[in-house]
């Protein structure tokens, strides 16, 4: 028999976010894969898309801003993911803390941060990048049932050959007592384009900058990038904390980082090391960055980066 | 008000990281309380200072192996009024649930000498990265939890928060007892001064087993964590790794090697 594997589909009001494609199209080479959907009834294109990436159903909790407590969203997922062997949802600090919930509630075990999961005698087994990536794990679930949480851009999101079309089934839930109360939610403006999590392209900002993005926005419009930064620049208010990559704030994982006057802290580093491709630009030839960068730099980002720009947009015409 | 910090023992940072036998390796040498523990401290001192002295008593709270000690000492040294290390050979190879087992007995075990209002840990251990601990903590105390604060006050038996999320900044309040996880963000931790550091080696740490604090040893460590480590390997080093010194066409350069490598 096939396993049913669940996908939490990442999304934003009736948007579907990136990631949850990529762990449909993973979920597909483990067993039978079921989109859940926690908060507001998803739109039809919303359910067809769903479809288009393999998911056979697509089970709808109409929860609302419940979804927003994280025990009240795993005691939800727990209820639609009965016959799951496997739960997949994209590595973030809230989500993490719903698999937490979800595991207490079925007993499941959970990897989070995995770069990809696969099925081997029967047990879930999940890879893991540490230690600021510079090592590879691979763990191994004795549950029975498993919760693996990818980071973005872990798997390349692919279309179902035979694309079918979703079953919307609605799934009624109990709401557990809460001991929290949600006081207020300022939603934050976010800009334009891909968010950096999920970002294929990230271009950050750091120290050398002297606080002035223009040439690091400039560069990142070129290459379709997402703009991060490091923690020194959002700790000087340069930029907003959003921005910071690293290990307390977002961990990116794009084929390609550039790292521009980022010297290369360890604490950065845990945040965008496991990326594919790293480039950096600084004016210290002595900065760790350029131990880990494929291709370095050692100058001015004011002459640098500019004449990149030019070539870049000069290649394109 | 009486609150309980954990802290956790981990390989240093700056130090060179590895496994052994599927479990982070952790030694005396380059092992220290996790740095975003550090917050977890600074923010029960904070909450100490601002309360008429006598009236607020901090413990710092480790599980782990002998070494893991120091973890609790850096607290005193930070100045927490007790420290308390549980520590058993049953422990080792615990998962999440199986560490949150534990500490939630040893929060119980303190609680003896009066109740815990507030239960206060980081956001995350920089050596592991689960960021679980803290729901799996609140929910062996069966107690509200407050994650990601960074922003923590306390008023009228409530604590309130604010979460710093991708999407948007939530306000949070619940009643105590409560567990607040605190980020980066919530302050700024205190360096420990000498006299903090002579007073520290004169204070002592609690050792306790599993056995003092009532948990069947086959409840927690190896056997019954509900993940095993099957392959820890260090991942080759990058190749063929390029840096040039711009001597004017260091822009050009970049360009073509993204071009090249068909990234632009």
């Amino acid at each position: 028999m096939t396993a049913t594997v669940a996908v939490l589909v990442e999304h934003r009001g009736p948007d579907i976010a990136q990631p949850a494609f990529e762990a449909l199209t993973l979920a597909r080479t483990i067993g039978r894969p079921v989109a859940v959907w926690l908060g507001e009834e998803p739109p039809a294109e919303a359910v067809a898309a769903l479809g288009s990436y393999g998911a056979q159903e697509v089970r709808v909790l109409a929860i609302g801003e419940r979804v927003r407590h994280p025990k009240t969203a795993a005691a939800v997922l727990a209820a639609a993911t009965g016959d799951a062997a496997l739960v997949l949802m994209v590595s973030t600090f809230v989500n993490k803390e719903i698999a937490t919930h979800l595991a207490l509630a079925t007993g499941a075990g959970v990897v989070v941060d995995a770069a990809g999961a696969e099925m081997v005698d029967g047990r879930i087994e999940a890879q893991q990048t540490v230690f600021a990536a510079t090592w590879n794990v691979r763990t191994r679930i004795n549950a029975d049932r498993a919760i693996v949480a990818l980071r973005p851009n872990t798997t390349k999101a692919e279309p179902a050959a035979t694309a079918g079309a979703a079953e919307h089934v609605g799934v009624l839930a109990a709401l557990p007592e809460m001991r929290e109360t949600l006081v207020s939610v300022t939603p934050v403006t976010r800009e334009e384009g891909v968010p950096l999590s999920e970002a294929a392209v990230v271009v950050s900002g750091g120290r050398g900058t002297s606080g002035d993005y223009t040439l690091v926005r400039e560069l990142a419009e070129a290459l379709g990038a997402a703009v991060g930064a490091s923690r020194d620049a959002t700790d000087e208010g340069w930029i907003s904390h959003e921005h910071m990559v690293g290990q307390t704030g977002v961990t990116v994982t794009p084929a390609l980082y550039v790292a521009c006057g980022i010297s290369g802290a360890v604490h950065h580093r845990g945040g965008m090391q496991a990326s594919g491709t790293i480039v950096a630009v600084n004016i210290d030839p002595d900065a760790p960055i350029f131990e880990i960068a494929d291709f370095g730099v050692v100058g001015d980002l004011n002459d640098v980066l500019p004449q990149a720009i030019a070539a870049l947009k000069a290649a394109r015409t | 008000m009486r609150i309980v910090v954990t802290v956790k023992f981990v390989p240093d940072l700056q130090s060179t990281r590895s496994f052994t036998d599927g479990t982070v390796t952790r030694t005396a040498d380059d092992g220290t309380m996790n740095e975003l523990d550090e917050n977890a401290v600074e923010a029960a001192l904070q909450l100490r200072e601002s309360l008429p002295d006598g009236e607020c008593e901090v413990y710092a709270l480790t599980v782990g192996g002998a070494d893991a000690v120091a973890a609790v000492r850096k607290a005193l040294q930070l100045g927490v009024d007790h420290a308390i290390h549980v520590s058993d050979a049953a422990i080792a190879g615990s998962d999440v649930f199986g560490t949150a087992t534990v500490l939630a007995a040893a929060v119980r075990e303190i609680e003896k000498d009066g109740a815990i209002d507030l239960v206060i840990t980081g956001m995350a251990a920089l050596d592991g990265l689960t960021s679980m601990l803290p729901t799996a903590l609140a929910a062996a105390l069966d107690v509200a939890q407050l994650t990601l604060a960074s922003h923590i006050e306390i008023a009228d038996g409530n604590a309130t928060i604010v979460r710093h999320l991708p999407d948007a900044h939530e306000t949070v309040t619940a009643a105590l007892p409560a567990l607040v996880s605190v980020t980066d963000e919530a302050n700024k931790a205190r360096y420990p001064n000498f006299k903090l550091i002579m007073a520290a080696r004169a204070k002592p740490v609690t050792t306790w087993s599993l056995s003092d604090i009532g948990v069947d040893p086959v409840t927690v460590g190896a056997m019954a964590a509900r993940t095993t480590v099957v392959d820890a390997s260090p991942r080759p080093p990058r190749e063929n790794r390029v840096v040039i010194t711009d001597k004017g066409d260091g822009g050009k350069q970049l360009a073509a090697f993204l071009i090249e490598r068909g990234l632009a």
